[in-house]
């Protein structure tokens, strides 16, 4: 028996860019509160629901914003979480999700303006699952959709209508989005503290 | 974790991410639309080898909300009447392409004997063997107990244990897998368990169990208990003379009138009495202590739908069936 050499494998390396720092996301986010506005014609009937887990707390960021420019609205009231687990299309194919809670605003979502939030926009399969959960929860009169970051490479048609920043990707490269309210610095001399970043992986 | 049998091996985590589960599959049974498209063309078999209402009924709807399709099979009237052993009905259920199977059988260990073999290639959930556990009743009794915990303490019950609470569970141990399988939940989730029966319903070796045994309700009550379970009488396996009569079984076991007002006069006033039912009012407890607004009983079988709803989304919703296809697509949490 003879053994095979092995051809040689290219060590993998990380490589990671930042694409946007915290300055950038704040002035994305604010732009898109002011989008929101302008195409809603003012905040009547807004609802902004975040998809988890980083698609909530820019939500909230967002409804900071919107109240901001707006004082008749109160951000607390026009927040909500949607989890959208139950109604992928790949749970036999994934490991077990554990689902992450859905809460309404107390004002519900019949009739209302439902804004969707969600970090990265890819294969669009997330936003099939959350509109199929919305029609079980109420029947809005307009569904929108803003997103941090598009880096498309869509599998089904669905649009944004409201985009942080298009980033053209490789579907080999990796974007992570590290909001202080979910995620710690990984690495650097800020190690474990807070951090509002979006880095785009690639291993080379 | 592939099959659900018992709780005695069922780690910390897993049972904390069974109840944190089911507190969101709760939320659903509160909406307009009770569904979840999650288990869309799954098979679930209800085997049920023994008579059972709330149990089988509770599977089913927990099934139905997360829209698999359920098979009742129920010994009677099938060809287990006709003599057909567990193998071969377990392999007629697989030619015919059931995902799970829920099974409760007389015998002690039919679900284990199920699931380590390979008649079947489909999760197995015990819903009672026996004398032995009764995994899902446990759960749904833990889950009860976890919201009325949090409740006192101001906190959100997911996530959190029972650290520090004292239940009690008094009655037929000796034939209750309802109490075997409380006992090694609520030792996992950090609770103390007391059980209370006469020496005659306590099984052998109960020493060895990680709980106190007491033969006194009352002295069990007046050291301060935060959930009192009763379990039923169970007339269909009371084939020795375990008590001298039904009378004096109620007057020193039960849960009567005279206890009721005594968790008052004790101070116990957020006491929850628990019973995994059905109830034998008047035996093992009173028709004012079931009605009472300690009485969480009807929550209980309303958590059950819960509880099961998690099981079966955990156990059957992973890449059990085939390979995960290396597509990039969707491969990060929230695209």
């Amino acid at each position: 028996m003879t053994s095979v050499p092995e051809a040689p494998v290219p060590a993998k390396v990380q490589l990671s860019r930042v694409v946007l720092n915290q300055a950038d996301i704040d002035r994305a986010l604010t732009r898109i509160a002011h989008e929101i506005l302008e195409s809603n014609k003012g905040s009547q009937d807004l609802v902004l629901l975040g998809i988890p887990r980083r698609g909530y707390p820019l939500a909230v960021r967002l409804a900071a914003k919107i109240a901001a420019a707006d004082p008749a609205v109160d951000p607390a009231a026009i927040v909500g979480q949607l989890d959208v687990t139950m109604f992928r299309d790949d749970l036999s194919h994934q490991p077990t999700r554990p689902p992450y809670p859905t809460q309404l605003p107390s004002t519900g979502i019949d009739n209302k303006v439902v804004v969707l939030i969600d970090d990265v926009l890819y294969s669009g399969r997330t936003i099939r699952a959350a509109l199929d959960a919305i029609t079980d929860l109420g029947r809005p009169r307009i569904v929108r959709l803003a997103v941090l970051i598009d880096r498309g490479h869509r599998e089904l048609p669905i649009r944004a209508d409201h985009v942080g920043k298009n980033l053209p990707t490789s579907s080999a490269e990796k974007v992570r989005v590290r909001l202080e309210e979910t995620d710690s610095a990984v690495s650097g001399e800020n190690s474990g503290g807070a951090v509002n970043e979006v880095v785009i992986e690639a291993t080379a | 974790m592939k099959h659900l049998l018992g709780t005695e091996d069922l780690s910390y985590a897993n049972a904390i991410r069974i109840l944190d589960t089911a507190e969101e599959m709760a939320a659903v049974g509160e909406r307009e639309v009770k569904k979840l498209p999650a288990l869309r063309g799954r098979t679930v078999v209800n085997l049920f080898f023994e008579d059972s209402t709330r149990t089988r009924i509770s599977f089913e709807a927990a099934a139905k909300r997360l829209s698999a399709d359920v098979i009742n099979f129920a010994a009677k009237g099938s060809s287990v009447s006709k003599g057909e052993s567990l193998k071969d009905t377990a392999q007629t259920l697989a030619a015919m392409g059931a995902d799970a199977v829920v099974i409760r059988h007389w015998a002690s260990g039919a679900p284990h004997r199920l699931a380590a073999t390979d008649w079947i290639d489909a999760a197995v959930i015990n819903a009672g063997d026996g004398t032995h556990e009764h995994p899902t009743q446990a759960l749904l009794d833990a889950f009860t107990m976890r919201r009325h915990w949090s409740r006192l303490a101001g906190s959100p019950s997911a996530g959190a244990d029972l650290k520090g609470m004292r239940v009690a569970i008094a009655g037929d141990v000796l034939h209750s897998r309802v109490a075997r399988s409380n006992v090694w939940l609520l030792r996992t989730l950090g609770a103390e368990v007391t059980l209370v029966a006469p020496p005659t319903l306590l099984p052998v070796g109960v020493e060895e169990w990680p709980c106190t045994v007491s033969y006194d309700l009352d002295e069990t009550l007046a050291r301060g208990v935060d959930a009192m379970m009763m379990l039923r009488v169970q007339g269909e396996r009371m084939n020795a003379s375990f008590f001298p009569s039904t009378r004096e079984y109620s007057r020193r076991w039960g849960f009567d009138d005279n206890r009721l007002r005594a968790l008052d006069s004790l101070g116990l006033k957020d006491t929850i009495i628990m019973h995994p039912g059905p109830m034998n009012r008047g035996l093992e407890i009173s028709s004012a202590a079931a009605d009472s607004p300690r009485s969480t009983v009807l929550a209980q079988v309303r958590n059950g739908v819960s509880i099961r709803m998690a099981a079966l989304y955990l156990l059957l919703s992973g890449d059990t069936r085939e390979p995960a296809t290396p597509t990039a697509a969707y491969s990060k949490e929230s695209h």
